[in-house]
């Protein structure tokens, strides 16, 4: 919203005080104003007021005119103009020499064989409005040679607040509720609107309406008559223009000057359309057409004006075309009325049609508006056309009031609110001037909001707090830190391990964290193959593409890896991330917390990437749970996993989550050469097993004896668990020597450490241990390689 | 007999300069002084002197083998001294100007501000808490005093999902639980809520350099019985001066958030400019940073705590938006691009 300070001004005297300055206020209490501000008027400098005393052809063009001006200066000017609206006795807008428009300053020019002694402008080349057609036709009593800027209010600052922010401030739509936030800011009196007093048309016929739906709160209507003015007056017409909006004749203007001025959308019938006003709803859907001549689809929520059964405007938003002001209206119905906020925003959306009306009443409007509208209209009107005559009574119907809101707060209250001292007086003062009503008696204040505040907006002490500080200034705080009891806080488990982990894969194992959506991308999946898995959708996204939640972190980072092959030939990507999977018994998502990792590599075999993954998920169970991860081999169900190379993850039975290969078909989409691994487990479980203390071991000062032995087998398990069951306290570490293939087959070298913390070792006890070892494992069919 | 002394200290002398390596001087050792040597010999010719002589020609021959066994050992340790020289002369010196090969893994940008706004509340006694992604249209609406019709829900493009449930708008929907998680601790313990909880969040709307439909956000909460307006500024600006590590200005705007009243806007001096105006500040010498304000006492009661008796602040940070501004990046989508390229660049930044 364009906001005019000439027209702010009307209400506030701000006779010293430095305008910007108070505009950059307005931005810190009220709301926030665009960083733009404009200096109307400031491009033209000595336009005055010149008549047109001689008409004369151009020799050689049709177009062009010779004319002969007064500028006030005493003396005839010759002025070459190319204006189709010349005419002897008009007066217009002229530029002498030695004046200046924008970057140009005005000098004798020769033109098409004359020389032009100045310019006469239109109103778009002095910027007062968007008419080019032809020079300004001022039609007011003005003197030769008086300054435009002296005429009219050419002069002005313009500035700009985003709707946005007036979102709950329904008396913030006009400039008169501007106008009390400048007085509050500045500390002056705000002057009340000067209006008429409709009482005296009490004897008047009332007009015959009805509210019959409860969705109109309040109705207010008065007809007028023997309008004889069309064209409205040149500084309304400007300020219209400066705040954004095209002057169309005087009745249209004014009610749109009322809605730019007190906030109050009204609108003006041709009575003899409205001879019997009924606000209602209809059963049926129906279509309608509005003043801009678009059909629209009307239904049964949506509120009417009628004229008995006959639609003639949609409540709030727009009215219809065949009730409009016509040529042969002699009489108007103007209408000031109040509807529900919330049917107003949904017919809008609805219809998919918003105006300046309807964003008014979506803030909840005050229903006492709509009279002292209608009284400041009948003003205005009055003043600019002497002959208007009121021939109806205020036919005025509520139907909803707000209740009035009264608070009561203690001093403590602000202070506790606030954390600084506040004087009453500070408060009283500042609560008054947003026209709050507020008695103090021994620091209790009671306090009547006005009904312009009280529609949503305040209801609660705790809006009274933001009315006093906002006005007292935020930058005027002094700011403390709290006082507040102390008390250890300890760290959620979970979120921890989240960032141990993260630090563990970045520091140890070089990894990189990535960040993905929670959708599936239905594109990417596709050109890798990988199936899009039925999992809870999204119901209104707008990208068909992105509908499905997904349930595995691995398709994603499957495609993330396909676009980062060429960023180096062997690399690893993690995320910590959530997925949903399925739903719960009581129908919410089933959402976990995955850690998924991927390693893509081309330097090396798959089966060392793959051993490789594994040690990275033993090193981080190692490091943050100091216990040992089991994994059993796992049946592959979805469509990138390999068959034959999936594992469960275990630790301490509960299973994590899986490791495995990338599916062949879909690990060549990604990468002809590359080994791809992946694996997911779930965060929430890992960090939920418990974490075993280190148990410190005392080293031995006894040698300790090292026994390396190597058996023919395919897999290490066997010979692990044989170890293992053999269950010799002596055993203090098993390592993994060498592993190699030859005639006999696959072979295993492991080193078994003994030790005895307080002997030394024999070669016998060892044997004996070594030796059964050999045997159990020989019985199993596992022979020792000699 | 004195001169076959002379004779063979000068020949020992000799050789042991023509000597070069350990080896031969070991060998001139055994020849000289060894059990057989000329030296030992020496003393087998002498039984034909007088005792006089003999007394005389001995002490020299000890003196000579004295003589000739440091003579030896000199010229070992000088040649061991060459040796190592030599050594340290086969050594080239190695270039060590090459590019260093780094191979280190990266952070997401988000984890690094994440960590870093996290310490800071840490250090100054807050919980940090995890929330989920998909909550309830109670948890994100209603508890914060956003009724249905509310305008606020059309001003967040909310993804909702087939059972009811949605993808959280706003860390903010994390508020109610942690209310009710931290309540009984404040009424009967007096021990104050302090908060933060950072999360994604989503909106449904058209991504572009400036806006993304998934993004990152810190929710933080203080509630105690005096918690004020001072209190708030005090600790966004301290949270601001630390994260950014520069002294930050920063000043409020009445914003209007239904889940906060008094509400505000908080701007922050412009971090490239200092607050003189810049094109990335729009000459305006402040950057709009956070939503923050007193917690609406309609949801402290959601919460099950009595407005009458406690107050709090409550404050939402982007954290892509910090991120942003901390690094540079200047389309917002390249977060989420997974792109390796643009991501692999944050190591730790603590």
């Amino acid at each position: 919203m364009f906001l005019s300070m000439n027209w702010i001004s009307d209400f506030v005297d701000f006779t010293g005080l430095d305008k910007l300055k108070l505009i950059s206020q307005f931005s810190l209490s009220t709301a926030e104003v665009e960083n733009e501000i404009f200096f109307k008027g400031s491009d033209i400098d000595g336009i005055v007021v010149a008549e047109i005393k001689e008409v004369n052809d151009h020799p050689d063009s049709k177009k062009l005119h010779l004319l002969k001006v007064d500028a006030g200066n005493g003396e005839l000017t010759d002025v070459v103009c190319g204006a189709p609206n010349v005419r002897v006795g008009m007066k217009t807008a002229f530029a002498p020499v030695g004046a200046r428009i924008g970057e140009i300053t005005i000098a004798p020019r020769p033109l098409a064989g004359f020389t032009s002694y100045g310019m006469c402008c239109s109103e778009k080349e002095i910027g007062i409005s968007d008419n080019n057609d032809g020079i300004m036709d001022i039609t007011d009593d003005l003197a030769n040679g008086t300054l435009i800027k002296d005429a009219y209010e050419v002069d002005d600052i313009i500035f700009e607040v985003d709707n946005k922010s007036l979102t709950n401030r329904p008396d913030l739509w006009g400039h008169y509720g501007i106008a009390r936030e400048f007085a509050a800011i500045a500390g002056r009196e705000l002057k009340p609107i000067d209006s008429v007093d409709l009482t005296k048309y009490n004897n008047l016929p009332a007009i015959d309406m009805k509210i019959e739906d409860p969705l109109c709160q309040r109705y207010s209507c008065l007809q007028v008559e023997n309008i004889t003015k069309n064209v409205s007056p040149v500084n309304m017409r400007i300020r219209l223009f400066y705040c954004g909006m095209r002057s169309i004749n005087l009745l249209a203007d004014l009610t749109n000057y009322l809605m730019l001025e007190m906030g109050q959308p009204m609108h003006a019938f041709d009575s003899r359309k409205v001879e019997k006003l009924r606000i209602k709803r209809f059963a049926a859907p129906f279509v309608f057409r509005t003043l801009d001549g678009v059909d629209r689809n009307c239904d049964e929520n949506t509120l009417m004006i009628c004229n008995d059964n006959t639609p003639v405007a949609i409540a709030g938003i727009m009215g219809g075309l065949d009730s409009e002001i016509v040529e042969d209206t002699t009489r108007l119905t103007l209408e000031s009325a109040t509807f529900d906020a919330v049917s107003i925003r949904k017919s809008t959306v609805r219809l998919a049609h918003r105006t300046d009306a309807s964003q008014r009443y979506e803030k909840c409007l005050d229903p006492c508006l709509t009279v002292p509208a209608i009284a400041r209209f009948v003003k205005l009107l009055t003043d600019i056309d002497n002959g208007v005559e009121v021939v109806s009574s205020l036919t005025d119907e509520i139907a909803y009031s707000y209740p009035t809101r009264n608070l009561t707060f203690d001093k403590k209250f602000v202070d506790r609110y606030t954390g600084i001292e506040i004087s009453n007086d500070t408060i009283v003062k500042t609560l008054r001037a947003l026209g709050f009503e507020v008695a103090l008696e021994n620091d209790t204040f009671n306090v009547t909001v006005p009904s312009w505040r009280a529609t949503k907006d305040v209801t609660m002490k705790a809006d009274i707090i933001e009315e006093i500080t906002r006005i007292y200034g935020y930058d005027n705080f002094e700011i403390n830190t709290a006082a507040v009891p102390l008390y250890p806080v300890r760290a959620a488990e979970e979120k921890t391990m989240e960032e141990k982990i993260k630090d563990i894969l970045v520091k140890r194992f070089s990894l990189h964290e990535l960040h993905s959506y929670v959708w599936a991308y239905y594109d990417e999946y596709k050109e890798l193959g990988i199936e899009v898995e039925d999992n809870i959708k999204l119901v209104n996204a707008t990208n068909p593409n992105i509908e499905t939640i997904r349930k595995s972190i691995v398709p994603t980072q499957l495609c993330q890896v396909k676009a980062n092959t060429g960023y180096a030939p062997s690399f690893g990507v993690f995320e910590v991330g959530r997925v949903i999977n399925g739903l719960k018994e009581d129908g919410l998502c089933k959402e976990e917390k995955k850690l998924c990792i991927t390693l893509f590599d081309k330097t090396k075999s798959v089966e060392e990437v793959y051993i490789y993954l594994r040690d990275i998920l033993a090193v981080i169970t190692d490091d943050l749970r100091h216990a040992t991860l089991t994994f059993e081999k796992a049946e592959a169900t979805h469509s990138y996993e390999h068959p034959r190379n999936l594992n469960a993850i275990y630790l301490n039975g509960v299973k994590l989550g899986t490791m495995g290969i990338v599916h062949p078909v879909i690990g060549k989409k990604i990468d002809k050469k590359a080994a791809i691994v992946f694996a997911e487990i779930d965060v929430t479980a890992f960090s939920g097993e418990k974490n075993n203390s280190i148990k410190y071991v005392e080293p031995s000062k006894y040698p300790e004896m090292e026994i390396d032995v190597t058996f023919v087998s395919d897999k290490y398990a066997p010979i692990g668990k044989a170890i293992e069951n053999a269950n010799c306290p002596l055993i203090k570490s098993v390592k993994l020597l060498d592993t190699y293939q030859d005639d006999a087959g696959k072979s295993i070298t492991v080193r078994i450490l003994f030790s005895h913390g307080e002997r030394t070792l024999t070669k016998d006890e060892v044997m004996e241990v070594v030796d059964s070892i050999i045997a159990t494992l020989e019985s199993q069919g596992i022979p020792m390689k000699k | 007999m004195s001169e076959k002394v002379t004779a063979l200290r000068d020949e020992l002398i000799l050789k042991l300069n023509e000597a070069t390596d350990a080896a031969s001087v070991d060998a001139l050792r055994v020849e000289y002084l060894g059990k057989n040597g000329s030296i030992t010999g020496l003393l087998k010719g002498m039984k034909d002197l007088s005792i006089e002589e003999k007394k005389d020609f001995g002490q020299k021959v000890n003196v000579l083998k004295e003589e000739a066994g440091k003579l030896i050992a000199d010229k070992i340790e000088e040649i061991k001294k060459l040796e190592v020289e030599a050594e340290i002369n086969s050594m080239p010196e190695f270039d060590i100007s090459t590019p260093a090969n780094l191979s280190r893994g990266s952070y997401h940008p988000i984890t690094l501000v994440q960590r870093q706004c996290e310490k800071v509340f840490k250090s100054m006694g807050f919980n940090v808490e995890d929330y989920s992604e998909v909550v309830t249209d109670y948890e994100c609406f209603e508890a914060l005093n956003i009724p249905k019709h509310h305008p606020a829900r059309d001003m967040q493009d909310t993804y909702y999902l087939e059972n009811g449930q949605l993808l959280k708008s706003h860390t903010s929907a994390a508020q109610n639980a942690i209310y009710k998680k931290y309540k009984d601790a404040l009424i009967n313990e007096g021990k104050p809520i302090k908060a933060i909880f950072p999360g994604r969040c989503f909106r449904n709307e058209a991504t572009d350099a400036c806006h993304e439909n998934t993004f990152f956000q810190m929710e933080g909460v203080m509630v105690d019985k005096n918690i004020s307006i001072s209190n708030l500024i005090f600790f966004m600006k301290t949270m601001l001066s630390e994260v950014f590590q520069k002294d930050i200005k920063v000043r409020l705007r009445p914003g209007f958030f239904p889940f906060v009243e008094p509400g505000f806007e908080l701007d922050i001096s412009c971090l490239i400019c200092g607050g003189d105006g810049c094109p990335s500040c729009k000459h305006s010498g402040w950057l709009e940073l956070c939503p923050c304000g007193m917690i609406h006492p309609e949801v402290l009661k959601a919460g099950g705590i009595d407005p009458e008796e406690y107050t709090g602040f409550a404050f939402g940070l982007g954290l892509t938006r910090l991120a942003m501004m901390k690094y540079g990046v200047k389309d917002i989508r390249d977060l989420n691009s997974g792109s390796l390229k643009a991501l692999g660049q944050f190591t730790d930044d603590e």
